[in-house]
């Protein structure tokens, strides 16, 4: 690079780069903890832009937002405030797997946190690419931007998203730009990479979006929303967002679609070997699809709109990074699309993302002292991900430049602690994506209690008021109260209960029966036995709903719980910082070259290294007693 | 590196046998050594040459102990990976534990219960897995439970084990599939099914664990009973196996009213053996509750010896007695063929499968071959009925035990009419408790065979 010499030098508490979904988390925590805090764009149209699905939530994502916002975060308020169609997943099935998603006007969502941002004290918006970072003796001091000019930080935090260096693929087409075409950073890998860090190339890839008017809806299954909306934030009132929703669309390929894809497969990048990132297998182009899974004779396309200030739709399903000629086939053999027309072409995208191994819990580098990060920059995937590592980052950024202790969330905790323990524990090949089977213990960590999880910790960080807190604890207080109430407040066999329990189709009591009893019989719950139950306090809905289930869920809850103790223990035995893997005698190489490479900070974090075997773990604790 | 004590242990089993070993493992293994060992022409060595053996005698000060043979391993070419001294000296107790004194007296620690196998898989020799089955040979008794112990984790239970993970794998992973992407995999009636397919595991787990009884059996010794009519010579063999006169023998049929049991050890097998009363038609009541008591020694035995008298004609007693072993691990004995015999193999193979050996207890003919044939037979594994694995480590059983009442939860679960996400909180933890097993921990299974089996995403 060039020397370049602006001359302008200017000093902040926090840098933050980047005004993605992590970004603009990690400088509203920053602001909003009062510290002076510049973000850094390439440029300011792409604030919190959704560059590929216009949703937010959905499985396990739900449960990310719904923690981002008790911790003191925007994203649920955001999406509150643009959503225009909503949903509640998985509601047939356990409390644990309810998961919300919205559509989002990607327009509206994007504008107002740009506004949110611009309306924070302390908050400094910059269009400009940070090329270099300043390191001295192992500490972050600031970066530089392109045009020379020097911003001095007690702490930055990296959330360059796709950007680095980045590549689009569409066939044979290849531009060297950001997502949306956007322009690419193409420095600060290098400046990076000077810093000893150890960098991945990754790889995901967007559907084309249509012209609204071209498509056939009536070929389609319409996909409605909720009836009762439910809000992501639990300080949004649920009564204020009611209101009129967008419709979806259910249409399929078929052996037709597939048949050109096979066809064809020799120019998508992928397949000629042009890419050399790793994609992720979650969320496979629809020419993986085709191949993978072979005996598939159709797949689900899911049309949906980008927002209601454009016709354009999102063509869920079929990503590709096919020729532009081969996209237009594919997609004019799907019932509905056969007269489409594509506004923008479906495209591949590879960019420099970090081994997330490098980093401590707390989203702090463990070789650059003061330098977080998060996001696809870590090695994620998806807008709620980065969003709740930037919350974290920029949390710990502020944290530490105030000189307080960082913070972490266990596992046990939140989704949030499974992100972040997974990306800077476990090996990862692939843009990491949330899942509900990635929580061991997600019956504990449910959508509908993120509040009581974590509402304390974002109040004791300083990004909930106090008045949200103690809302919490008034919460807490009545649900234990009523649970109370409930085991003590006892019904006898009169001919009243009988009735209605025989009405209720449940067998009639032959003795006298606690109310919570009757709560957990699987035919019953909270609201049905209401008419038995005659000194019932007036509740709010979410407290009613956290009886039931704690109720109704007491024995797999108690199993849990008893899951959590064990992960606590091994957790609590902390392996001191400068401990020397090589001196140990009895680990196995590869465990020895793990350990040294991931230094985990407890045996519980050890354990779970991949590479590491239980006896690896016994010959550590025999280690660490002697 | 902490500077390790040096230990000493009688190495092989504390039982009087031709040749013994005590065993010092650590940093002064060596100085210990050459401190109470003198070659045969009385010098103190100070210097070793590893892997050699030294011909000399063990002394306490100037009282000479015994001839030995001492093997020399410098660290980490040995079990312990440390400094080792073996001692091959006569197999008498009192001379094994005389040297034993020696070497606590000149610096060793007693060495505790599998400090041995510790020190090997601190030192990097055997993993987890491998250093219990060693622990598990230390507290068998016999060479089948060592058998069990060596071959199980590589082998049998390991396979078996990894079939039943795979299934509960497979269920649960199709029930992530569907719960993370609700628009492409839908759940109705998969319940129903689960609980079908997970039938024959729980079977499985549940055998696993119950065969840990009889493991037991295995570590103490196996059950065998001798059955025969009356006078066919049970006593008699009984009196050959155990090597002295226990049970009581007379011309007079009947003798032996009550059941004498006995631990015997053959080559290295150890059997305990019961001499019943003869089974025949009787009014005599205390010899009643013999034979009563013999059929039900005998229901609870893994082995049977039938004894036939092979100088006289088979009758009913002998028939039932055949009927009675049809299903059971047993041979047959021909007795007394010291005499004139009237019955042979031929004829009594019409009657049974079984293994038949001629003997004369009398002569004490045949034993060889009856060993042998025990041997053997406990050895290739026919003796376990039906075949199965046995579990003789106390941490499998309990994994299993945990594993089975979580695939139980499951059951209830469903009758219960729980959602799917809950009931694959129990398949993934019985799948985590099997995989404890054979060393393997859950981390990213689920996942990896959710991504694998089903097209997800958007």
């Amino acid at each position: 690079m060039e020397k370049k010499c602006s001359g302008i030098e200017e000093y902040y508490d926090v840098v933050v780069v980047g005004a993605g979904h992590a970004g603009c988390e990690a400088a509203l925590a920053c602001a909003r903890l009062g510290l002076e805090t510049v973000v850094f764009t390439v440029s300011v149209n792409s604030i919190a832009l959704m560059p590929c699905n216009p949703n937010v939530g959905g499985s396990s994502k739900g449960h990310l937002v719904r923690e981002i916002d008790a911790l003191g975060g925007e994203m649920g308020k955001n999406i509150d405030k643009t959503f225009i169609q909503s949903k509640m997943l998985n509601a047939s099935k356990g409390p644990a797997v309810h998961s919300l998603r919205a559509q989002a006007d990607k327009f509206d969502y994007s504008m107002e946190m740009r506004q949110t941002l611009e309306k924070e004290e302390h908050l400094t918006i910059k269009q400009a690419e940070v090329c270099d970072l300043i390191i001295e003796d192992n500490v972050v001091k600031g970066v530089k931007i392109f045009t020379g000019a020097i911003y001095y930080a007690k702490a930055v935090v990296l959330c360059t998203g796709t950007y680095l260096n980045a590549r689009c693929l569409c066939g044979e087409a290849i531009t060297y730009t950001g997502p949306n075409g956007l322009m690419a950073a193409t420095h600060l890998t290098d400046s990076l990479k000077k810093a000893g860090v150890e960098m991945y190339r990754f790889k995901t890839g967007t559907p084309a979006r249509m012209d609204g008017r071209t498509l056939d809806y009536s070929k389609m299954e319409p996909q409605y929303g909720d009836e009762r909306i439910v809000p992501f934030s639990f300080s949004t009132d649920p009564d204020s967002i009611q209101k009129e929703q967008v419709l979806c669309y259910l249409t399929y390929t078929n052996e037709e679609t597939h048949e050109i894809i096979r066809a064809n497969l020799d120019r998508s990048p992928i397949y000629a070997g042009v890419i050399e990132g790793t994609g992720p297998r979650y969320c496979p182009s629809i020419e993986d699809k085709v191949v993978r899974f072979a005996d598939k004779n159709r797949h689900q396309i899911f049309i949906e709109p980008e927002g209601i200030h454009t016709n354009e739709m999102y063509v869920g399903g079929m990503s590709s990074s096919l020729p532009e000629d081969v996209q237009l086939a594919m997609y004019r053999t799907v019932p509905g699309l056969e007269n489409c027309k594509i506004v923008r072409n479906a495209y591949a995208i590879e960019y420099d993302c970090i081994n997330p191994c490098q980093l401590d819990p707390t989203l702090e580098f463990k070789a650059v002292k003061n330098l977080f990060s998060g996001g696809q920059f870590n090695g994620s995937s998806g807008y709620e991900e980065a969003a709740a590592q930037g919350l974290i980052a920029g949390i710990n950024a502020a944290l530490s430049v105030l000189g307080r202790d960082l913070i972490t969330i266990d596992r046990s905790e939140g989704y949030i602690g499974v992100l972040i323990d997974d990306l800077v524990t476990k090996e990862n090949f692939e843009p990491y994506r949330m899942m509900t089977s990635r929580a061991e213990y997600r019956l504990l960590l449910r959508q509908d209690n993120a509040d009581l999880r974590l509402r304390k910790k974002g109040y004791e960080i300083g990004l909930v008021s106090k008045e949200q807190y103690e809302d919490v604890l008034l919460k807490e207080k009545l649900i234990e109260e009523e649970i109370e109430r409930l085991k003590t407040t006892y019904v006898g066999t009169s001919e009243k209960v009988n009735s209605v329990l025989r009405k209720l189709g449940t067998t009639e009591l032959k003795s006298g029966v606690s109310l919570h009893e009757l709560v957990a019989r699987p035919e019953l719950d909270y609201e049905k036995i209401a008419e038995i139950d005659d000194n019932r306090p007036e509740l709010r809905y979410d407290i009613i709903e956290q009886v039931n289930i704690n109720i109704k869920y007491d024995g797999y809850i108690k199993r849990q719980l008893k899951q959590v103790e064990g992960f606590a223990k091994l957790e609590s035995k902390k392996i001191p910082k400068d401990i020397n893997y090589d001196d140990i005698k009895g680990l196995r190489l590869e465990a020895t070259q793990k350990l040294n490479k991931y230094r985990p900070v407890s045996i519980g974090q050890a354990s779970r290294i991949s590479g590491v075997s239980p006896a690896d773990i016994n010959v550590l604790l025999v280690y660490l007693q002697n | 590196m902490i500077k390790s004590e040096t230990i000493a242990a009688i190495a092989t089993g504390m039982t009087n046998s031709g040749i013994g070993i005590v065993r010092i493992s650590g940093d002064d293994a060596f100085s210990i050594a050459s401190l109470i060992f003198k070659t045969k022409s009385g010098k103190s060595l100070n210097e070793f040459e590893s892997h050699r053996a030294y011909y000399g005698y063990i002394y306490d000060g100037e009282k000479l102990i015994d001839e030995v043979l001492m093997l020399v391993l410098k660290g980490p070419k040995s079990f312990t990976t440390e400094d080792t001294v073996e001692i091959n000296c006569h197999g008498g107790l009192f001379v094994m534990n005389r040297i034993l004194e020696v070497c606590i007296k000149n610096g060793c620690r007693h060495a505790t219960k599998g400090e041995f196998t510790k020190r090997a898989f601190l030192g990097g020799r055997l993993d987890l897995s491998e250093a219990e089955a060693v622990i598990d040979i230390i507290n068998s008794k016999n060479e089948l439970s060592m058998m069990n112990s060596t071959s199980q984790l590589r082998g049998s239970l390991n396979e078996k084990i990894k079939n039943i993970r795979n299934i509960l794998l497979e269920k649960t992973a199709f029930i992530e599939a569907a719960l993370d992407d609700p628009e492409h995999y839908s759940l109705d009636g998969y319940l129903d099914r689960l609980k079908e397919d997970l039938y024959p595991i729980y079977n499985d787990i549940n055998e696993l664990e119950n065969s840990f009884n009889s493991g037991k059996v295995v570590k103490e010794g196996i059950n065998t009973c001798i059955l025969g009519k009356p006078n066919v010579g049970k006593s008699s063999l009984m009196n050959i196996l155990v090597g002295e006169e226990r049970a009581i023998v007379t011309d007079i049929a009947g003798t032996t009213r009550d059941t004498l049991t006995e631990n015997i050890v053959l080559d290295g097998i150890s059997l305990n053996i019961a001499d019943t009363a003869g089974i025949r038609e009787t009014e005599d009541t205390v010899e009643k509750i013999g034979v009563t008591k013999a059929y039900e020694y005998a229901d609870n035995s893994d082995f049977i010896i039938m004894v036939i008298d092979s100088s006289v004609s088979l009758n009913d007693e002998d028939y039932n007695i055949l009927e009675y072993i049809k299903n059971k691990n047993a041979v047959v004995l021909l007795n007394k063929t010291d005499l004139d015999t009237v019955i042979d193999e031929d004829i009594i193979s019409k009657y049974t499968d079984k293994k038949i050996i001629p003997i004369s207890a009398k002569n004490e003919t045949g034993i060889n071959e009856l060993s042998n044939y025990i041997k053997d037979s406990f050895l290739s594994g026919n003796i376990n009925v039906n075949d199965s694995i046995i579990i003789t480590n106390q941490r499998h059983k309990a994994l299993l035990t945990e594993a089975k009442e979580s695939i139980n939860n499951v059951f209830d679960g469903i009758d219960l009419g729980v959602t799917e996400d809950l009931v694959t909180i129990d398949l993934v933890n019985a799948y985590e408790c099997l995989g404890y097993i054979i060393g393997e921990s859950i981390s990213d299974d689920v996942i990896n065979e959710v991504f694998s089996k089903f097209c997800m995403g958007k």
